[in-house]
């Protein structure tokens, strides 16, 4: 299981959730995004302090943070995000940015414990996924932006291992290390389940991982993997 | 054998001192042909004959401020004026020198030339030199025989006295450098800016309009054409998603957001981890640089990195990043194959044009076959002093200083002003001012002294840590920002 506050959210559906979000028009829109699939708002909070109060005293199923924040508008939203995840280990939190860098995400996943999101702000556009990336993380799992996981494959350009992957391989990789589960990737890449399984197996087997049936452990196996250079 | 050494040295002396009074003989000449040309210049009006004489004086003085540096070790700089500019063409054709138009730009240049000459102080002080110079030396002559070390060094003195720039001529040396300095990161910034725009209007801007427009189509169809209207939404919601792309990498050219949220050592902790090379990165600063020098420095390292990825092939990379004092040092090596010249245009060029701005200088070492380094320095940037790393007042004075604010008001106060007041208008009442105990004679004296106490101690408790913090209140008071910071 990976991780995650989870005797509550096992027995009832997430739906307590924290928004953290300096411009009001996005705030607003979050916030009924939200409620629109069913979620509870729990608190919708303006700047670092506040957050991190909310995040420690609330301890909502999921919180939804932007890394620049007032007082300082530098990444108090990533600070108050980290801060509260060494209290509380393995407090979903998914983190929203108007850019990513592979250094967040790094720090982010440090600690291992998975429940952690980073997104690109752009990604609210498409409601669906972006609330399947909520729930993924509310549920323990990991949701990391396309654009960390190119940057990430590519300042592995040289990494052997890596380069023998074939095409499919290096897609399916793709979608894993975003945070899917094996029957999301079957579905985006039109393949069977069993065939995304094979894929995967080759996958550990070129990069010398252990497997494992755990998805979110997956995930993290991998993120690991690509971070360790 | 240290006399031989003692002896050897004695020579030299004795050679250098041989040759200074010989060089008497080409002095006086020179000294007359000057006096004759000034005569002809300013006597008989012949003004072309002025630069002659100058660059005559100046030629003779140069070589004696060369001469004083090897021999004496007085390194005295050039203390001349730096030359006008050429002058301007105008709009019109013509060439302006104050009020009058010329045709051709040969007189304003000549009117510019004379001012710049006559107007130089070292012109004068040269030719002072070059007339007591020999007066000098066959005054010293005594000196230079019986010690002729001694002598030699004060005939270094006379020359750096003489032929050193003076004040002036050093800030003004200083304030032309600063404007070309200015002019250079003016320009740089204003292509910058220039491509900032342009990026805007052709990439951003056209974007935007084109997504205005699929949503006015989507206005007309959506009662008409659902379907279609739909999924012109959905190209719309395409399209501004790709502005967003490319507006993040307009940004990420004016000042990369990880700087601003992190600093300079974070942000280049984020390139090494975006490079495809293995960086070893390694930020020593206690402190974090003013925003501009952080940004010059992180486009410098960025640019060099991808230049070793690109063209060196390089594997590794270490990067160092460092305080010396107040210079801020930063060194990028790679294992590529080395060949980098910053004459062949690259990024080089440009580094180097961003770091003029701060004075700061490139020095790349590029064997074929490897390895480069690229060191940069960006002198006087950080601040003199990190505020904490100054000497605090140590505590006995602290106790010192509170004693004396707390305890000046009485002999000031009621032992010195009010007990005075009470003898000026005859009150009776002694009560427990001290001087009106004291035999009448001496009353005065000790209310003066009361008051003497009371000011010492208040000027005392004043002055202590503003002499013992000098320095902390000069760096304090010093303006370091000169430029606006978020």
């Amino acid at each position: 299981m990976g991780g995650g506050d989870p005797s509550s959210s096992m027995v009832q559906p997430v739906n307590r959730v924290l928004v953290a979000e300096d411009l009001y028009l996005l705030r607003d829109g979050l916030v009924h995004l939200l409620q629109a699939h069913g979620f509870t708002v729990v608190a919708a909070v303006e700047s670092g302090p506040e957050l991190l109060k909310g995040l420690i005293e609330l301890r909502p199923d999921v919180s939804i943070v932007d890394v620049r924040l007032p007082p300082t508008f530098t990444d108090e939203g990533l600070q108050a995000a980290l801060a509260a995840r060494q209290q509380v280990p393995g407090l979903p939190i998914l983190v929203l940015s108007q850019h990513v860098e592979q250094l967040y995400a790094r720090e982010l996943l440090a600690d291992g414990s998975g429940a952690i999101g980073y997104l690109l702000k752009d990604r609210v556009f498409n409601a669906e996924q972006f609330i399947d990336a909520v729930r993924r993380v509310a549920q323990g799992g990991t949701a990391m932006d396309p654009d960390v996981i190119a940057k990430l494959l590519a300042s592995n350009a040289r990494n052997e291992p890596l380069a023998a992957l074939t095409p499919r391989e290096r897609e399916v990789l793709e979608a894993m290390a975003e945070g899917r589960s094996n029957a999301a990737i079957s579905q985006r890449l039109y393949l069977s389940e069993s065939a995304v399984a094979k894929h995967t197996a080759g996958i550990f087997a070129k990069l010398g991982l252990a497997p494992s049936d755990d998805d979110n452990r997956r995930v993290l196996a991998v993120l690991a993997y690509l971070n360790s250079r | 054998m240290p006399w031989i050494a003692h002896t050897g040295s004695m020579l030299r002396r004795y050679v250098q001192v041989a040759a200074l009074l010989a060089l008497i003989l080409v002095e006086v000449p020179a000294a007359v042909v000057s006096f004759c040309l000034l005569v002809l210049t300013f006597g008989l009006g012949v003004v072309p004959l002025f630069p002659l004489q100058v660059r005559l004086a100046r030629q003779v003085a140069e070589r004696r401020r060369r001469l004083v540096g090897e021999w004496l070790g007085v390194r005295i700089d050039s203390p001349y004026l730096p030359k006008p500019p050429p002058p301007q063409r105008q709009a019109d054709g013509m060439y302006r020198s104050h009020r009058t138009l010329y045709k051709s730009p040969r007189v304003p240049a000549w009117n510019d030339r004379w001012k710049w000459l006559v107007s130089d102080p070292a012109t004068w002080r040269d030719c002072v030199w070059l007339v007591l110079d020999p007066v000098v030396k066959l005054g010293l002559l005594p000196l230079f025989l019986l010690l002729p070390d001694r002598g030699l060094r004060v005939y270094g003195m006379w020359c750096e006295l003489v032929l050193a720039p003076t004040a002036a001529s050093r800030l003004a040396g200083q304030v032309n450098h600063l404007q070309r300095v200015r002019n250079l990161a003016a320009d740089t910034q204003s292509a910058e800016m220039r491509r900032i725009e342009r990026d805007l209007h052709d990439g951003t801007q056209a974007r935007l309009v084109a997504i205005g427009m699929t949503l006015g189509a989507v206005e007309q169809l959506v009662d008409t054409d659902p379907a279609a209207a739909k999924a012109l939404l959905s190209k719309a919601k395409e399209a501004s998603s790709e502005t967003l792309t490319e507006l993040r990498t307009v940004i990420r050219g004016i000042h990369p957001p990880v700087l601003a949220e992190r600093g300079l050592a974070d942000a280049v902790r984020a390139l090494a981890i975006d490079s495809p090379l293995r960086v070893h990165v390694d930020v020593d600063l206690p402190h974090r640089p003013e925003p501009p020098v952080e940004a010059a420095a992180y486009f410098a390292v960025s640019e060099l990195l991808s230049n070793a990825a690109r063209h060196g092939g390089a594997a590794t990379a270490t990067v160092d990043v460092s305080g010396n004092g107040s210079d801020l040092r930063i060194s990028v090596i790679d294992d590529g194959m080395g060949g980098a010249d910053p004459g062949k245009g690259s990024g080089l060029m440009g580094i180097e044009r961003r770091l003029a701005a701060f004075d700061g200088v490139l020095a790349v070492n590029s064997p074929p076959g490897g390895p480069t380094t690229v060191t940069m320095s960006m002198p006087k940037v950080l601040p003199n002093h990190w505020a904490g790393s100054l000497p605090k007042l140590p505590r006995w004075k602290v106790a010192l200083v509170v004693t004396l604010w707390l305890t000046a008001w009485c002999p000031l106060f009621p032992q010195g002003i009010v007990a005075g007041i009470f003898k000026v208008i005859g009150f009776e009442e002694k009560a427990w001012f001290l001087a009106l105990y004291m035999p009448e004679p001496w009353q005065w004296p000790v209310i003066l002294f009361m008051i003497a106490l009371g000011c010492t101690m208040y000027l005392t408790a004043t002055l202590l840590p503003v002499c013992h913090n000098k320095e902390r209140w000069w760096a304090e008071a010093t303006p370091r920002r000169l430029w606006f910071s978020r």
